[in-house]
């Protein structure tokens, strides 16, 4: 046993991971999206955004086209010219950002206070879990909805929409979590070495949440893509100026059933695939960070 | 060192908003709830004195641990009070009751859950006197490796986490843990039970040198009758809740006055017992949520009397230092 | 007479990631109707892997290396799992530390219990019930007709380990394999157990091996004891031979460093050391860098030999005393 390296959990962990193919390939997806959308300026062959770079003369041509300035349209172009591709990148930029930016901070507001309601319990943890309780009794689309419209749209108030409608399952999770670690006896050690509170519930408590709450937190990503894009087509996301997925989507549906699929399919497809390589990523670190399945 | 006076410590379910007004209405329709009330300890006094080891005994559920938690600091009683080198602690100064805190540590009884899985045994060791400035600035490490050495770790292992380690070094580290704040009490809770004989034997003696070396003095809480008697300069029997018997341990061993002291005593699998015949006294253990009238080993009791179950027995000096609660001693 | 269990020579290897876990390594050892056969050792020992082999339940990545377990004459290391499956719970029954190993939560007891008895005879579903209730009065449970209507969580861990046991003993087995029962429970509790396991199989003839790390409890139970260490068994005998008069190191050791074999208040007599890992086993005995009479030949595996009749030790230098 003692000779063992210094292992520490996370080598261990990753070396887990790393064992599961379905996994590692979703990682390896999610890694190429993420950086073609960082560098979407890069990679696009136009700045859809800049309206020198468009030529209202392009709009709605097919995938494969030819553009006036001598490049080709791969994917196509949308009914302002715009080349699908460069478009598409600079989308899953907005989109992700959003989502993984909102899915923090959720996490930060979320787990502080599900920890503060296990920790303390009694009238804290009442107050902060009936907040918790109303929140999830609404639907979330509906309070980003209302959010929205009350503040208007910009890419700021889509991410404290998703803020707002998220941080409550983070909260809920983290409690249940705390509750259990909090009754182990490392806790109760630390108690009784006069450990100042907020190093017991930072430095001891949190570090032994975090293996579910990262996995709870990937979904999270995943879902608040998925629900930004929902609101973007819903034309009450993201401002027209930033275009994220899902209002690329909207843009190309009602040309949908004249025949240029390519406006919505493409974004719809880029859509789907990171939030199904998210998901495979969270799911493998669900299995390989529950103790109870380990073998 | 450590006194008791009347502790109690009730564990009632909480309830909030929603089960209160549920409960109300139940009540108001003339269903009361029951409220389930757990007498965990109930009105125990005691005194350790320094340099003592006390052997606490007790099967589950008779309140020993908590016992051991409200004395180590780590859960408040319910009423009560514990005094330390005789001041009251939950009235004392927070610097004061810091420092009180610090000199009375616990034991835990399980290797694997007592020690933050996410720590190197350099910080589960070394955090809280270096929070607590206990180390001068530049002496860290030499502090460090003696309390690992002074526990039987080779330091050399301190970049380690927990899981590389096996149970009875874990509960090695545990010690070396409470050392390290420089306690003058140990609370040690069924220390040794989840360890194999041979390590616990080994663990039995480190405790014992600790003993000589640092003047420590012990509350031993243990379900193991021959640790206990090994260990210990007095015992205490517990029985839900309740001391049912306390003396020197060779009144407890040799003179056992209570009836459940005695039946205890009978059924201690012996290694110098060959081929016996096992016979055990009836009936399960009460649930402390409910425990039986009077005397709470009356319905087990084989001396029963009607009185046992009306009137709960008072503890009684039988002999100097020897103590038991049991009404017999009402009729010698 | 003839033994009702024999192990000859009995491996079970783990083939894990890290390599090849030898858990249980050439032990034999054999128990006759009517005897205890205390199976002593501490964790790690193989102790637990020895019990679930002979009843057939060991799961990959482990698997029978090598030796048989004759039952009666039949090796049931040959045998098809057909075979075992009417053999398991019927002649041959097993109970646990926890016995929500046996107990499923969520069904009532009369219901597990006809299920187990009707698996083996074929008898109307009331005779099955009947001879439930009486399986569960025979261990001592109280009014055991309406304790059959009750779930697994209704009762404490002590009539849990009854309900237990009573399904075990369900068919009379030739051969009942208990793996630390009583650990988890209290004293008073433990010692009602034993005195019902002591009873029932004095009366019935069965065959029991009891494993466990609590010589205190063996030694007022077994017969015969077999004491294991990192996969061996290290030292066979009668119960009295073995604990008054241990002749291999390690035994003596761990009788040696049990707190009542000592002075009050003195230091135990204690091994030093820690249990080997089975991964990185080094061939010769296991015990060796733990034993103060080791010897060079000690890297050697040391031989099987008889210090007296019917006690045997695995060892170079066994110990006299």
């Amino acid at each position: 046993m003692s000779d063992i390296a210094e292992e520490s959990p996370f080598r261990r962990f990753l070396s887990e991971f790393a064992a599961s193919k379905i996994a590692l390939g979703g990682l390896i997806v999610f890694t190429i999206i993420a950086l073609a959308a960082i560098f979407a300026n890069w990679i696009g062959p136009q700045n859809p955004y800049d309206l020198a770079q468009l030529d209202i003369m392009d709009g709605r041509l097919p995938p494969g086209s030819k553009s006036g300035a001598g490049y080709t349209y791969l994917l196509g172009t949308d009914d302002q010219g715009r080349d699908m591709f460069s478009g598409m990148l600079f989308g899953l930029r907005i989109s992700l950002a959003v989502g993984v930016g909102s899915a923090i901070f959720a996490a930060c507001v979320g787990t502080t206070l599900g920890l503060l309601a296990a920790f303390f319990g009694r009238r804290t943890d009442a107050i902060i879990m009936r907040v918790v309780d109303l929140q999830l009794s609404f639907p979330s689309i509906l309070v980003a909805l209302m959010i929205l419209a009350v503040l208007g749209k910009s890419v700021m108030n889509v991410v404290l929409a998703l803020v707002i409608v998220d941080w409550a399952g983070y909260a809920r999770n983290v409690r249940g979590i705390a509750m259990v670690e909090r009754k182990r006896e490392y806790i109760e050690a630390a108690a009784c070495l006069a450990l100042p509170w907020r190093r017991i519930m930072f430095g001891h408590l949190l570090p032994n949440c975090l293996p579910p709450l990262i996995v709870i937190a990937t979904q999270q990503v995943a879902r608040a893509i998925a629900l930004e894009a929902t609101l973007s087509f819903l034309g009450l996301g993201v401002p027209i100026t930033s275009p994220s997925l899902g209002l690329l989507i909207a843009n190309g549906y009602q040309y949908m059933l004249s025949g240029k699929y390519w406006i919505s399919f493409y974004p719809g497809i880029a859509l789907l695939v990171t939030i199904v390589s998210i998901n495979l990523v969270g799911d493998h670190l669900r299995d390989v960070l529950n103790p109870r399945l380990k073998r | 060192m450590i006194e008791l006076r009347g502790v109690s410590k009730r564990f009632g379910p909480t309830y909030d908003a929603a089960a209160r007004v549920t409960r109300g209405i139940a009540a108001r329709f003339g269903r009361p709830q029951k409220s389930e009330t757990v007498h965990a300890v109930d009105n125990v006094s005691l005194t350790v004195a320094r340099g003592e080891v006390v052997g606490l005994v007790g099967e589950s559920g008779c309140g020993k641990s908590t016992l051991g938690r409200m004395v180590a600091g780590i859960m408040p009683p319910s009423s009560g009070e514990i005094l330390f080198k005789g001041r009251n602690i939950a009235t004392l100064p927070p610097d004061a009751a810091k420092d009180a805190k610090l000199k009375v540590q616990m034991i835990f009884q399980d290797p694997y859950a007592s020690l933050n899985p996410r720590l190197r045994v350099a910080d589960i060791v070394g955090e809280a006197p270096r929070i607590h400035g206990m180390i001068p600035p530049g002496q860290f490490d030499t502090y460090l490796d003696e309390q690992l050495r002074r526990a039987g770790l080779d330091p050399a292992f301190k970049r380690r986490y927990p899981h590389q380690f096996s149970g009875g070094q874990r509960q090695r580290i545990g010690i070396a843990r409470a050392l390290a704040v420089q306690p003058e009490f140990l609370v040690c809770d069924e220390a040794v039970a989840a360890l194999d004989v041979s390590i616990q034997a080994q663990i039995l003696n480190l405790f014992m040198d600790l003993r000589r070396d640092l003047n420590l003095t012990y509350l031993f809480i243990s379900h193991d009758l021959g640790v206990v008697e090994h260990l210990s300069d007095r015992v205490l029997i517990m029985y839900l809740g309740r001391i049912v018997e306390s003396g020197a341990t060779e009144d407890i061993f040799g003179r056992a006055n209570h009836p459940y002291t005695q039946a205890l005593l009978a059924e201690v699998p012996r290694i110098d017992a060959r081929k016996r015949h096992f016979t055990a006294i009836k009936g399960e253990i009460p649930s402390p949520i409910a425990p039986p009238s009077g005397c709470h080993f009356h319905p087990r009791c084989p001396h029963a009397m009607p009185r046992c179950s009306e009137e709960a027995p008072v503890s009684r000096e039988i002999a100097p230092g020897h103590h038991s609660a049991c009404h017999l001693n009402d009729r010698r | 007479m003839s033994a009702t269990l024999e192990v000859r020579n009995l491996r079970t290897h783990f083939h894990t990631r890290a390599g090849v876990v030898k858990a249980v390594d050439d032990v034999s050892f054999s128990v006759d109707a009517g005897q205890v056969l205390g199976l002593v050792g501490e964790s790690g020992s193989g102790k637990s892997v020895t019990g679930f082999s002979i009843i057939g339940l060991i799961d990959p990545p482990g698997r029978l290396a090598g030796g048989s377990i004759f039952y009666r004459g039949q090796d049931l290391a040959k045998i098809s799992e057909r075979e075992m499956r009417s053999l398991r719970g019927n002649r041959i029954a097993m109970i646990f530390q926890d016995p929500m190993m046996t107990l499923n939560p969520v069904l009532r007891i009369d219901t597990q219990m006809i299920e187990t008895v009707q698996a083996h005879v074929n008898v109307s579903k009331a005779e099955a019930r009947a001879r439930a209730r009486d399986a569960l009065g025979m261990v001592g449970i109280p009014s055991p007709e309406e304790r059959l209507n009750a779930y697994p969580h209704q009762f404490s861990g002590g009539m849990r380990q009854r309900v237990a046991i009573a399904i075990a003993l369900l068919h009379n087995p030739d051969l009942l394999i208990a793996d630390e029962p009583t650990t988890a429970l209290d004293m008073t509790i433990q010692a009602q157990i034993l005195a019902e396991v002591q009873k029932l199989t004095a009366e019935h003839g069965t065959a029991l091996i009891w494993i466990t790390h609590d010589l205190s409890v063996i030694a007022g139970l077994a017969d015969r004891i077999a004491v294991m260490y990192a996969g061996r068994v290290v030292e066979t005998g009668e119960a009295a031979d073995v604990l008054d008069h241990p002749v291999h190191p390690y035994t003596h050791g761990l009788i040696g460093s049990v707190p009542s074999r000592n002075h009050r208040g003195e230091r135990l007599r204690q091994i030093p050391g820690m249990t080997p890992s089975l991964l990185s086993l080094a061939p010769g005995c296991a015990f060796r860098s733990r034993c103060a009479h080791a010897t060079d030949a000690c890297a050697q595996e040391p031989p099987v030999t008889e210090t007296s009749p019917g006690h045997t030790a695995r060892c170079f230098h066994p110990v006299s005393s």
